[in-house]
């Protein structure tokens, strides 16, 4: 079995290490514009948050997989999960702020212990939009979760599940093997309870990753092609397909120096940069919670453990005046929000 | 660095050339982006042919561009291995079928 950066005492496991390599590294020589500068081109800087809508929630790093692009550095070996005590401090804010949607993330989610306790309570708040982003094996990982596609479907909750490719290679290349016959499995189980039929409003989407070091194609495109595969080769049904670009950040980095396609990747970055897609990059709109209760303007940063800039810095003490008037925090990872049709949580952005 | 006739990093400065006649340049970049959308042939049938030609045509910074665009458009590797058949088929077809004017010159000259 494959290992976290962490577990394997890798140097890229120190967030500190990796905000080195993308800020001097190796365009110490200047030839790549830092990201700042690229914005402020477009009086776009200091990037400043909008109206809060999206709350994303991290419940914890452990993961049953070990995928090789993975941003959060989870796998079986990460043991951070949020404790009730967080979680009962996330319901509280999910109560005050305006926030329509909440998104759950981790690692996998559904490993928390806590995790169907903290869906309860949460569905309760008549949140518009509850997301649980899946990565569908562990729905076949233990008879403990063969139950999920009910329990998901009991909370209305909307199912985001990753899905790299619609051939079996490519899949398993990426996230291990297996992978891919497991994913078919939980998404035939998904359907069978109703999720992702057209008409129906359990909503099931995709995200797509690039299995390496290019750039996602065009979103629709990709889409249509999941969807007619899918069909036809297991008759599986889905809403949307998000389209993700990988941000070079710990494993995806990993792989990306590894392989010696780090410069010509973030080149490839810089020379797709769109500002159009600038204005709704998800930190503008979402704020991101750690399994600790920490905040973050976003799952990358989070990741390079990056706090937001504002005296509020832990969800016991929220208070969105304060956090309102910050500024978002900003690096070389960003580039990857920004390159294309851009991209986030939610696929593309312009 | 070694000194050979191409350079990776030269592609990334293709579109340079406008600067010595912008006209004819930007002329060649707005047909060329014209060809490459959608019509009665999809991007990715497109992305498929342009593949197989920078094959037969040999030329390294195609062959880069177009791998790169198959992967994004997820186009697997046995669909552009089968495109560079294609390619590899037509070119020894069209050496091969020159041997017919090789034939007919001996049937000619020959008693
Ligand atoms: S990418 Fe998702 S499924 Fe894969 S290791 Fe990371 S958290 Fe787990
Ligand atoms: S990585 Fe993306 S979402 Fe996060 S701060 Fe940068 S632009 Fe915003």
């Amino acid at each position: 079995m494959k290992k976290s950066l962490l577990a394997r005492n890798n140097d890229l496991a120190n967030t500190q290490r990796q905000l080195e390599i993308l800020s001097n590294g190796m365009f110490a020589d200047g030839e790549l514009p830092t990201f700042a500068k690229k914005i402020k081109e477009t009086n776009q800087f200091p990037l400043r948050p909008k109206k809060l809508e999206i709350l994303q929630i991290n419940l914890g790093y452990m993961c049953n997989q070990v995928c090789a692009h993975c941003h959060v550095d989870a796998g079986p070996d990460r043991k951070e999960i949020m404790t009730v005590e967080t979680m009962q401090q996330c319901l509280d804010v999910i109560k005050k702020t305006g926030a329509h949607t909440l998104d759950l993330t981790g690692g996998a989610p559904e490993m928390n212990p806590n995790f169907r306790w903290f869906v309860e309570e949460a569905s309760k708040a008549g949140i518009k939009d509850f997301i649980v982003r899946s990565n569908l094996t562990i729905i076949r990982a233990n008879k403990k979760y063969y139950d999920l596609p009910e329990f998901f479907k009991k909370h209305n909750v909307h199912v985001v599940s990753s899905m790299p490719h619609w051939t079996r290679g490519k899949t398993d290349k990426q996230r291990g093997d297996g992978v891919f016959d497991k994913s078919i499995k939980a998404l035939q189980m998904l359907n069978e309870v109703g999720y992702g039929k057209e008409g129906s409003n359990l909503k099931l989407d995709l995200v797509y990753n690039p299995s390496g070091a290019f750039l996602p194609g065009d979103q629709m495109a990709l889409e249509n092609d999941f969807k007619k595969a899918l069909k036809e080769d297991f008759n599986i049904d889905f809403h949307q397909l998000f389209a993700i670009t990988n941000l070079p950040i710990s494993r995806f980095l990993d792989y990306l120096i590894a392989s010696e396609n780090y410069e010509d990747y973030m080149y490839a970055l810089v020379e797709a940069y769109n500002p159009l897609a600038v204005e709704n990059v998800m930190c503008t709109n979402t704020l991101s919670v750690s399994w600790d209760g920490n905040l973050y303007d976003c799952d990358f940063n989070q990741m390079l453990n990056l706090k937001v800039a504002s005296k509020v810095k832990h969800i016991s003490e929220y208070n969105e005046e304060l956090l309102q008037n910050r500024n978002i925090i900003i690096n070389q990872h960003c580039y990857g929000c920004t390159a294309g049709a851009g991209s986030s949580c939610q696929g593309v952005v312009a | 660095m070694s000194k050979t006739y191409y350079d990776p990093a030269d592609l990334r400065k293709f579109g340079k050339i406008t600067e010595w006649n912008e006209e004819l340049g930007n002329k060649f970049f707005d047909y060329y982006g014209k060809v490459f959308e959608e019509g009665a042939l999809t991007a990715r049938e497109k992305s498929l042919i342009a593949l197989a030609v920078s094959h037969t045509e040999q030329c390294p910074y195609c062959i880069e561009s177009y791998t790169k665009d198959g992967l994004q458009r997820g186009i697997t590797k046995e669909e552009m291995m089968e495109a560079v058949h294609v390619g590899a088929a037509i070119k020894s077809g069209a050496t091969l079928v020159h041997g017919v004017q090789m034939m007919n010159k001996v049937n000619k000259l020959e008693m």
